[in-house]
């Protein structure tokens, strides 16, 4: 009895599963290394220090993406400049003063709404709103702010995630000695957050230097070379958005892949220093 | 009466621990078995070797043998998910499936192939009348099964196993997690049950043991200390660290 | 004392705005929308705007009908999520249930840089590889078509439909799947008719947000869709809702442009749409 086998129509239906998932699984592993491969073949034998150190001219028919790389890190920095005091202070405010459900209901619908909606409606608003409501013009300052948007949910959900591990015993410790609750945030809260702050960062730059369609109306796409303040005024392309004009507008293939495998490389940047930031904080939270 | 599963110098490590130390026993076919004995001391281990859900653990090896009306359960030419079939299994937490209540009980014949509705429909009558949970449950066959109570949830599991027609029920448990008067709808369960099917119970209860068993077996340390008719046992256990654990010194 | 409390309370106050801000930023969102949508439809009509099946902006005499870039999103997205909800699926089982510690690991890694890659440089690959061979493969003069775009955009909504499913299935209570083995199930069988099932509204989750992402994309669909505002078929050249507003948008002026504006409140309509149907599904799980 117990050597018969299950019968022939079960083992046809685990055959027929298996072999499903195990070609899904091969499927989707075979198409990340083929991106990998094909994105760095094709992209890093073009990438010379002279195009990494120059700006394009037509005058000497070459193209160099310093400004796109300056352009990017300006952006980044000045998006997270003002992206993480909101994003904490809002985090804060959900975790340790909002008393009412329903208004801690709305805030997190509404930070549920923002990100759903596509960048392309970002680049819009922030178009209509900053460009020409706030006379910004298209400027780097002005696609930094509408990333600021995009990015608010994101700072504020891993913030608010991590004063949720501050047991509330510390709290209660602080305020059983007589600290006034803003003491209290500064003193227990506030340190308590750093890991859900930097995890907050990571993932907002790696969505910055991802993005592309929000910032096509609202940053522009000039490679002028410029400093901090003059770049934050002017039009300026970020590395994604250098790579599809590039590509689509100017047909330099080899450049947006020269691009491509730079973005490559910092998406894999990210993602490991992601994993190895959580891992650090899991290990220190158990101790 | 004859003897439906034996196990001869069975032993059982987790990685380098040893959890069951050179067991010998015999279940008679339709009685209760009752294994007792305190937390850790490998009863449950031993329960989950009968039907081989061990081998779920990585790091476990087993050596000895198990045997089922003679065959060895460990043998290569044996089929594991046959075997569950006949020896079914009770776990301590109710765990009904998120489905409906008959979706619950016609899982088992499903899988094993039978389609035809209306056999099915007798077959979940049965195994929800023979879990003396028929009158409660047959005007809501097609609610989620998640409703019930727990002790409802509980003899659910055990009709969801008898539908699949087993010869043994193995139990862990089974009322640990009920108040008292759902616990004793399940003993009063069991001992009609144990008509038609041999059942193995693991309990912490000695009360329960006493109430329902014919034989129990004592457990310690991994190592089976005695086992026999459950009334003798408690009455002139053999070994003094039975009788010590039986007049509650330690445990 | 009277000092302290004046700070707090303005302390308070300060997070309480802070705490706002993505509320306004929803209403910002939400209102400019609405005004600026406005116009075009009523100067268009509702009627012809939504189901005119011409979209000639720069004529002499323009016509501004948007069913084929409705159209060509709703294709568009139910092509990619025919094609990447199965793969997606089927490897998130894989992993979640049945993949060795160390492949799963890998293939984790693998999934979240997948999730990373910018859309832009997906759109370059399909350019360079999908366009050029789909021309190939199907004869065809132009091989930018909704075709690519769909296969794009299925690539581009694994990730997530992976990783959502793989937390839905981990969830799922390890005593369900050991009942299910000890009635005599095999394990594939109880992944998939124990598991899967007692998942079903996670992985719900994972192809909503799946379908969010693919009609929200522009970037990737404008690279390789060809962009002409044809009624879609699946080897011609197609324009999507976010393509629309992104193609014309730089060097549109007056009605055109506005009518732009109106092509986003759609798009904002559809998504909304989307939201509600997600938060439907999370509430849902939330309340079990």
């Amino acid at each position: 009895m117990l050597t018969q086998k299950i019968s022939k129509k079960r083992r046809a239906y685990i055959t027929v599963m298996r072999t499903l998932m195990l070609i899904s699984a091969l499927a989707t592993a075979a198409l990340v290394l083929f991106l990998v491969i094909y994105v760095f073949a094709k992209g890093l034998p073009n990438i010379t220090w002279e195009l990494l150190s120059t700006k394009p001219s037509y005058l000497q028919n070459r193209i160099g993406i310093l400004p796109d790389i300056l352009n990017t890190v300006y952006i980044v920095l000045a998006t997270l400049l003002i992206v993480i005091p909101l994003g904490v202070g809002a985090a804060i405010y959900l975790t340790e003063y909002a008393s009412n459900k329903k208004v801690v209901g709305i805030i997190e619908y509404a930070a549920e709404t923002l990100s759903g909606i596509p960048s392309i409606i970002y680049g819009l608003v922030g178009m209509l709103f900053f460009c020409q409501f706030l006379n910004m013009k298209t400027s780097l300052l002005a696609g930094a702010l509408t990333l600021v948007i995009m990015n608010l949910p994101t700072v504020m959900r891993t913030t608010q995630e991590s004063l949720k591990t501050v047991p509330q015993s510390y709290r209660e410790g602080a305020f059983g000695l007589g600290a006034g609750k803003w003491r209290v945030i500064r003193t227990v809260v506030l340190p308590g957050c750093v890991d859900g702050v930097i995890t907050g960062c990571i993932l907002s730059v790696g969505r910055i230097l991802g993005e592309s369609a929000a910032l096509l109306f609202t940053a522009g796409f000039a490679h002028a070379l410029n400093g901090v303040i003059e770049g934050l005024t002017s039009p300026g392309a970020t590395l994604t958005v250098a790579l599809y004009v590039y590509a689509k507008e100017q047909g330099e293939f080899g450049v947006s892949f020269s691009i491509a495998a730079i973005l490559m490389i910092l998406t894999i940047l990210i993602n490991l220093s992601a994993t190895l930031v959580s891992r650090y904080f899991n290990k220190r939270r158990k101790l | 009466m004859s003897n439906i599963m034996t196990a001869e110098n069975l032993c059982l490590w987790y990685g380098n621990t040893q959890a069951l130390k050179s067991v010998n026993i015999e279940i008679p076919e339709k009685s209760i078995t009752a294994l007792i004995g305190p937390s850790g001391c490998g009863k449950s281990t031993f329960l989950k070797t009968l039907n081989r859900m061990n081998d779920l653990i990585p790091g476990v090896k087993i050596t000895g043998d198990v045997s089922y009306n003679g065959t060895n359960i460990f043998d290569p030419s044996v089929d594991v998910n046959e075997l569950r079939r006949d020896v079914g299994m009770v776990f301590q937490k109710p765990n009904p499936f998120p489905m409906s209540i008959y979706d619950n009980i016609a899982y088992g014949p499903r899988t094993h192939g039978i389609k035809n509705k209306a056999k099915l429909d007798d077959i979940v009558e049965k195994a929800l009348r023979d879990a003396a949970i028929w009158d409660e449950v047959k005007d809501r066959l097609k609610k989620n099964a998640l409703g019930l109570s727990g002790g409802q949830q509980q003899r659910l599991c055990i009709a969801r196993a008898l539908a699949v027609k087993p010869k043994v029920l193995l139990m862990d448990e089974p009322t640990s997690a009920l108040d008292p008067i759902s616990t004793s709808r399940i003993e009063e369960l069991a001992l009609q049950l144990k008509d038609e099917y041999t059942i193995i119970i693991v309990t912490h209860n000695m009360q329960q043991s006493v109430r329902i068993s014919d034989n129990t077996a004592f457990f310690l340390l991994g190592e089976l200390v005695e086992w026999g008719n459950t009334e003798r046992l408690f009455s002139q256990p053999n070994d003094k660290r039975t009788e010590d654990y039986i007049t509650g010194r330690f445990g | 004392m009277n000092k302290k409390k004046l700070l707090e309370n303005v302390i308070h106050g300060v997070f309480l705005i802070l705490g706002l801000i993505t509320v306004g930023c929803v209403l910002l969102i939400t209102v400019y929308l609405v005004i600026s949508g406005i116009p075009a439809i009523r100067e268009i009509g509702l009627f012809k705007f939504l189901f005119g099946k011409k979209w000639e902006s720069s004529a002499a005499e323009p016509s501004f009908g948007i069913l084929p870039f409705i159209l060509t999103s709703i294709y568009g997205t139910a092509g990619a999520i025919v094609i990447g909800v199965p793969i997606g699926f089927f490897t998130a089982v894989y992993l979640a249930k049945m993949a060795p510690k160390r492949i799963k690991a890998v293939m984790e890694a693998a999934v979240s840089l997948l999730a990373g890659i910018p859309s832009v440089v997906y759109g370059l690959v399909g350019m360079l590889i999908l366009v050029p061979g789909i021309r190939k493969l199907f004869k065809i003069p132009d091989g930018a078509s909704l075709l690519a775009a769909i296969i794009v955009l299925a690539i581009m909504i694994l990730p997530s439909i992976i990783k959502v499913s793989i937390t839905a299935l981990e969830a799922v209570p390890k005593e369900y799947e050991e009942a299910s083995l000890s009635l005599g199930a095999t394990p594939v069988e109880t992944y998939f008719k124990v598991s899967v099932p007692a998942a079903k509204s996670g992985i719900a989750t994972a192809v909503v947000l799946g379908v969010g992402r693919a009609i929200g994309e522009a970037m990737a669909v404008m690279m390789v869709s060809g962009n002409v505002p044809n009624m879609p078929s699946l080897f011609g050249s197609v324009r999507f809702l976010t393509t629309a507003v992104a193609g014309e948008m730089s060097y549109s002026s007056g009605l055109q442009q506005q009518a732009l504006f109106s092509i986003a409140l759609v798009l904002f309509l559809f998504i909304m749409l989307i939201n509600a149907t997600l938060n439907f599904f999370l509430k849902r799980d939330k309340e079990k």
